[in-house]
C-alpha cells in the first residue's frame, strides 16, 4: 500500500502560482479560494539575501490533528495512499479541523463543508500526477510513494538537503522542501 | 541612405523547415458541431489549440466537460510549452468565463470617453465604421487610417485594411518593447534576436541576465530552461536594481544603479579584451572594425565603471572571468522589454558585442539561429500600391534604423498632421492608454480623430474612448491564422475553437470578413469558412490537415542551428561581418561603438520608478480574469525597508506615488523589503485600472503607465523609455 508524499525543489520554484491556478481549474475550487498557495521567505539584508519560495498545501500528515479532532469522521485517512481526505457530506462545518491544522490548509467551501488539497487522488488513481505537479513549468514538484525506497521522491530525499514545515508540531508532514 | 544598406531580413533564416510524413490515424467523431475533438470514456472532449494569454503562443489542449470549458493544459507535442503552460495559460479558463467580457458591439452616443453607448448588432456597428472609413478615405486618403495592433488575431484585420488601402500599422511590441534589442543586434550581426528568443539556456554553462527577470517574466520555454539551468547548478549572474526571483537563484547578484548598464557592459568588454579572454578566432574570422573597437574600449576600466554603477571593480572582474571562462557556452541574455532609458539600442548593441567577444553567437549554449517555417499562402488579391510614405517615420527620416513602424510616431503624426493627417485609429487588442508613454498625448491625439474603432475581448481603457467597440470571441472560441513557428525547429500550430463563444460573439476573421463586405472589398476574403482557408494552406504545404486538427501542432525536422551541428555563420550587415565598429552608425552621426551617458539624476527626495512583470499577468489584459485575479489582485510598490523605515512608511501601508510632473497615482500598498536598492522603487505594471466595467481590476493598485509622463525617445529607432520617471511617496489617509 503506497504512502504518498510530495517533494518540492525550492531552488527551481519561481513562485509563478501555476500550481495554484491549475488546482483551481482541475478541482473547480470556487473564486476567492485556493487549496495551495505560495510562500516566499526572505533572509538577510540588502544586498546579502536569500529567498526560499515554496508551494504549500495540506501536508497529508502521518499524524494529522485534523483527523483526530473531527467529531464526525469526515476528516479521515484514506486507506489507499494514506492521504488525508474530507467526506463533504459528513462534514458539519464545525471548523475544529481548521483550528487544529498548523498549516492553514483548510477553508470552508461556500457550500458549507471544509475543503482542502486531496493530492488529486482522482488523477493519481488514473496514474497521473496531481494537477499542481503536472503543470509546473519548472518541474520543481515530485509526487510519489514515500514507502518505496526506489521512488524518485525517496531518491531526492536521500541525495538532497530538505526540511519540512513546523516539524515541532509533531504532525509528521509528508511534503518535503529541497533547499 | 542607411535604410537601404540596413538589413530588412529580421531573422536569419537557415532553411525552410521540412516535415516528416504525416501519420494517418482515424479521428474520433464528435457530435459537437462547433469543433472537432477527441472524446474520452467519460465524455470529456479534448481539443488542441495555441494560447493567446501572452505573445509566446504555447500549444495547449482545451478540456470540455459537460459542454463547458473545464481546463487548459499544455500540449506535450508543442515545442514551446512541452506540455506545460504558465499560470496565465492555465488561467485562460477565467478569460472565457469572465462576466465582465464585452458582450455586444457598442456605438458611442455621448462625448468621447464618457462611456455612453448604445448596443448594436455587428452589422450596424460595421456599417457605421464603413461609412466613416469611406469619409476618411474620400477626404484624406486611406493612409489617414492608423492601425495599432497586437496579438495573433490581428492578421485578418490587417489584411482587410491593407486591401482597403491602409498603410500605417504599428504595434507596441516594437517601440515599447523589443525593438531596441532587435535593432542593436541587427546593427551588429545583420539579424535581430526575434521572438521566441533563440537563447540556448538549455545548454548554457553560464547565464547572464541584465534586468531580465525570468520566472517573474513568464516566457514559458525560457522559464522551463531556466529551471533546468538552476538544476544543473551553472553559474547565473543577475544584474538588476531589485533582488528579483532570478537574482535569488544566482551566484552573483549585481544590484546596479539604474540606467548604468552600458557602463557595466563596457567594463566587462574591457576586461575581456585587456585580459585576453575573448574569442580571438571568432573575432578574426568574422569581425570588422575590431581595432577601433579595442582602442575605444581600453578606457572603460572596471574602476571607471565601479563609480558609475555601484558595482565594485573586483566584482566586475570576477563576473567577467566567470562567464568568459565558459565561452562560447555563455549566454548574455538579450532581454525582451528592453526600452528603459532611451539609449536602449546602444545597450542592446553592447550586449551583442559582448556576445561576439565570447564567440557565443550561433553556438551551443549561447544563441542558436532559429529555423523558420514556410507555409504555402492562400491565393489572395494583391494590396493596392502604396502612394505615400509611412506616417510614423517617413522614409526613415525620423528614426533611421527603425525597421518596423513606431506607434508613438503614428501618435505624433496624428497630433501634428504631418506628414499628412491621421483621422482614424483602428485598434486591435492593444490597450494603448496603458501601452504608450504619456497618456495625455494619446488622449490629445484621440481628440483629433474622426473615428476610433477598438476590437477587444474586454472593456479596456482604450475601448472606453472608442466610437465603435467590436467585441471579439476570445482565443479558445475561435480559429485564427496558422502559426508558422520558428525556433530550434520549425513548426505549424493550429488555433481552433475549444468552446463556442458566448453572447453570439464573433471571431476576428469573421468580423474582418464582414467589414470587407461593407467596404466593398469582399473579394479580399474569398472564402466563406476560415477552415477552407486554413486547410488550403496546410494541404498546399504537404501537411496533413487531419493531423494538425487532431494534434494541434506539426513539428519540422531538425536542421543545424549552431556551429557545433555544422551551421555556417553568415552576417547580413553592410560589411558581411560582425560589426564591432559600425560605419552605418557613424554615417548617421551615432556612436559607432556604444558610449555611456549617465541618465538624468533623481530630483531631491525622489526615487527612480522601475517596472516589470509578474508571472500571472500580461500587460494590462489579465487583471480582471477571475482566476488570475485570485493569484494577484493588486500590485505593490517595493521600497527598500530601511528607507521606508526612515521615511516612516510601514510595510503594507497605503501610499500614493507622485511623479516629478505632479501626477498622482491611485493608492497602493508599500512592500517594504530588503530586495531593492534604496534609490529605486518598483511596481509591476498593468494594474490600477480606471475602467469601471472591469469590476475586479478597477482601482486595484497603482497604474505605472499613468506615471510615465516623461520619456526619452531612442534616436536610432524610436523606442520610448519606461524607467525615466521619478516619484515621491505620499501618505494616504
Amino acid at each position: 500500500m503506497p504512502r504518498f508524499g510530495m517533494v518540492i525543489d525550492t531552488r527551481k520554484c519561481v513562485g509563478c502560482m501555476d500550481c495554484v491556478v491549475a488546482c483551481k481549474t482541475e478541482n473547480d475550487v470556487p473564486d476567492g479560494y485556493c487549496r495551495d498557495w505560495i510562500v516566499s521567505e526572505l533572509r538577510g539584508g540588502f544586498p546579502t539575501l536569500t529567498l526560499e519560495i515554496r508551494s504549500e498545501r495540506c501536508n497529508h500528515c502521518d499524524n494529522p490533528p485534523c483527523v483526530s479532532c473531527c467529531p464526525t469522521g469526515a476528516s479521515h485517512v484514506e486507506d489507499f495512499g494514506r492521504t488525508v481526505q474530507v467526506t463533504a457530506n459528513k462534514c458539519i462545518g464545525c471548523k475544529a479541523c481548521i483550528t487544529a491544522c498548523p498549516y492553514g490548509a483548510r477553508y470552508v467551501h461556500p457550500e458549507g463543508y471544509v475543503d482542502k488539497c486531496t493530492f488529486c487522488m482522482h488523477r493519481v488513481k488514473e496514474g497521473l500526477d496531481p494537477a499542481c505537479v503536472s503543470v509546473c513549468p519548472t518541474h520543481c514538484m515530485y509526487f510519489g510513494d514515500l514507502d518505496d525506497p526506489g521512488s524518485r521522491v525517496n531518491e531526492l530525499l536521500r541525495t538532497r538537503r530538505w526540511h519540512t514545515l513546523l516539524p515541532e508540531a509533531g504532525t509528521r508532514p509528508r511534503i518535503y522542501y529541497l533547499t | 541612405m542607411g535604410m537601404h544598406k540596413f538589413s530588412r531580413r529580421r531573422f536569419l533564416q537557415i532553411s525552410a523547415a521540412t516535415f516528416g510524413a504525416a501519420a494517418a490515424a482515424s479521428r474520433i467523431p464528435s457530435n459537437w458541431a462547433w469543433a472537432s475533438g477527441t472524446a474520452d470514456a467519460r465524455g470529456v472532449v479534448t481539443i488542441p489549440t495555441f494560447c493567446e494569454m501572452c505573445f509566446w503562443r504555447c500549444g495547449g489542449i482545451g478540456y470540455v466537460r459537460d459542454g463547458k470549458l473545464w481546463k487548459f493544459e499544455g500540449n506535450p507535442k508543442d515545442p514551446l510549452s512541452h506540455g506545460r503552460l504558465c499560470p496565465r495559460g492555465t488561467g485562460a479558463v477565467g478569460a472565457h468565463n469572465d462576466p465582465d467580457r464585452l458582450r455586444a458591439p457598442l456605438i458611442r452616443t455621448g462625448a468621447r470617453g464618457k462611456e455612453q453607448w448604445k448596443t448594436a448588432t455587428y452589422d450596424e456597428a460595421l456599417s457605421v465604421i464603413a461609412a466613416k472609413l469611406g469619409d476618411i478615405k474620400a477626404q484624406h486618403g486611406p493612409e489617414s487610417l492608423a492601425v495599432f495592433n497586437h496579438g495573433y488575431g490581428q492578421r485578418f484585420f490587417q489584411h482587410v485594411l491593407k486591401s482597403w488601402g491602409a498603410i500605417n500599422f504599428a504595434g507596441p511590441s516594437f517601440a515599447q518593447c523589443r525593438g531596441p534589442r532587435d535593432i542593436g543586434f541587427s546593427l551588429t550581426y545583420g539579424a535581430g534576436v526575434g521572438a521566441p528568443e533563440p537563447t540556448d539556456i538549455a545548454n548554457t554553462d553560464c547565464l547572464v541576465l541584465i534586468g531580465s527577470h525570468l520566472g517573474e517574466n513568464m516566457h514559458n520555454t525560457q522559464v522551463q530552461e531556466f529551471a533546468q539551468a538552476i538544476e544543473r547548478r551553472i553559474p547565473i549572474i543577475v544584474v538588476d536594481p531589485r533582488f528579483s526571483v532570478a537574482a535569488s537563484k544566482a551566484k552573483y547578484w549585481l544590484p546596479i544603479k539604474p540606467g548604468t548598464d552600458i557602463a557595466l557592459l563596457l567594463a566587462w568588454m574591457n576586461v575581456l579584451v585587456t585580459e585576453d579572454r575573448y574569442d580571438r578566432e571568432f573575432v578574426a574570422k568574422y569581425g570588422m572594425g575590431f581595432d577601433r573597437f579595442e582602442a575605444e574600449i581600453a578606457q572603460y576600466t572596471p574602476e571607471w565603471a565601479a563609480k558609475l554603477t555601484d558595482i565594485d571593480a573586483a566584482t566586475i572582474r570576477a563576473t567577467a572571468r566567470e562567464f568568459s571562462a565558459r565561452r562560447p557556452a555563455t549566454l548574455i541574455h538579450p532581454g525582451r522589454r528592453v526600452n528603459w532609458y532611451g539609449d536602449d539600442t546602444q545597450r542592446s548593441r553592447a550586449i551583442a558585442l559582448l556576445t561576439a567577444l565570447l564567440g557565443s553567437w550561433g553556438r551551443k549554449g549561447g544563441y542558436y539561429l532559429s529555423v523558420n517555417t514556410r507555409v504555402a499562402p492562400y491565393p489572395l488579391p494583391a494590396y493596392p500600391k502604396r502612394q505615400r510614405p509611412l506616417a510614423d517615420n517617413p522614409d526613415g527620416s525620423r528614426y533611421p534604423f527603425a525597421d518596423e513602424p513606431v506607434t508613438t510616431g503614428l501618435r505624433d503624426a496624428t497630433l501634428t498632421g504631418k506628414p499628412y493627417p491621421i483621422k482614424g485609429w483602428f485598434v486591435y487588442s492593444t490597450n494603448l492608454l496603458y501601452a504608450l508613454p504619456n497618456r495625455e498625448e494619446t488622449l490629445k491625439a484621440i481628440g483629433t480623430l474622426d473615428l476610433l474603432v477598438v476590437v477587444d475581448t474586454m472593456p479596456s481603457e482604450i475601448a472606453g474612448y472608442a466610437d465603435v467597440v467590436l467585441p471579439e470571441a476570445m482565443f479558445l472560441e475561435r480559429y485564427d491564422e496558422l502559426l508558422a513557428g520558428w525556433g530550434r525547429r520549425g513548426w505549424v500550430s493550429l488555433r481552433q475553437p475549444v468552446v463556442p463563444p458566448p453572447h453570439g460573439l464573433l471571431p476576428g476573421w469573421k468580423i474582418a470578413k464582414d467589414l470587407a463586405g461593407k467596404l466593398g472589398i469582399g473579394e479580399c476574403m474569398p472564402f466563406d469558412d476560415i477552415k477552407d482557408y486554413l486547410r488550403h494552406r496546410v494541404e498546399k504545404s504537404n501537411l496533413s490537415w487531419d493531423t494538425l486538427e487532431r494534434e494541434g501542432v506539426i513539428v519540422g525536422e531538425a536542421t543545424p542551428i549552431v556551429v557545433e551541428d555544422g551551421l555556417e555563420l553568415s552576417f547580413d550587415t553592410p560589411s558581411g561581418k560582425v560589426e564591432f565598429w559600425s560605419k552605418q552608425l557613424a554615417d548617421h552621426g551615432f556612436d559607432p561603438v556604444p558610449k555611456f551617458t549617465p541618465p538624468a539624476a533623481a530630483p531631491d527626495g525622489h526615487f527612480r520608478l522601475i517596472t516589470g512583470r509578474a508571472p500571472m499577468h500580461t500587460f494590462s489584459r489579465t487583471q480582471n480574469n477571475p482566476l488570475l485575479h485570485d493569484l494577484m489582485k493588486t500590485n505593490e510598490v517595493w521600497v527598500n525597508a530601511d528607507t521606508a523605515a526612515r521615511l516612516g512608511f510601514a510595510n503594507g501601508q497605503y501610499v500614493k506615488l507622485k511623479n516629478q510632473d505632479g501626477v498622482v497615482s491611485n493608492r497602493v500598498r508599500v512592500k517594504a523589503t530588503q530586495r531593492i536598492r534604496p534609490d529605486t522603487v518598483y511596481m509591476v505594471y498593468g494594474f490600477g485600472h480606471t475602467s469601471r466595467k472591469q469590476t475586479l481590476a478597477f482601482e486595484r493598485g497603482a497604474d505605472a503607465a499613468q506615471l510615465l509622463t516623461k520619456y526619452q525617445t531612442d534616436p536610432l529607432m524610436g523606442g520610448t523609455s519606461l524607467h525615466s520617471n521619478f516619484v515621491t511617496l505620499v501618505k494616504e489617509a
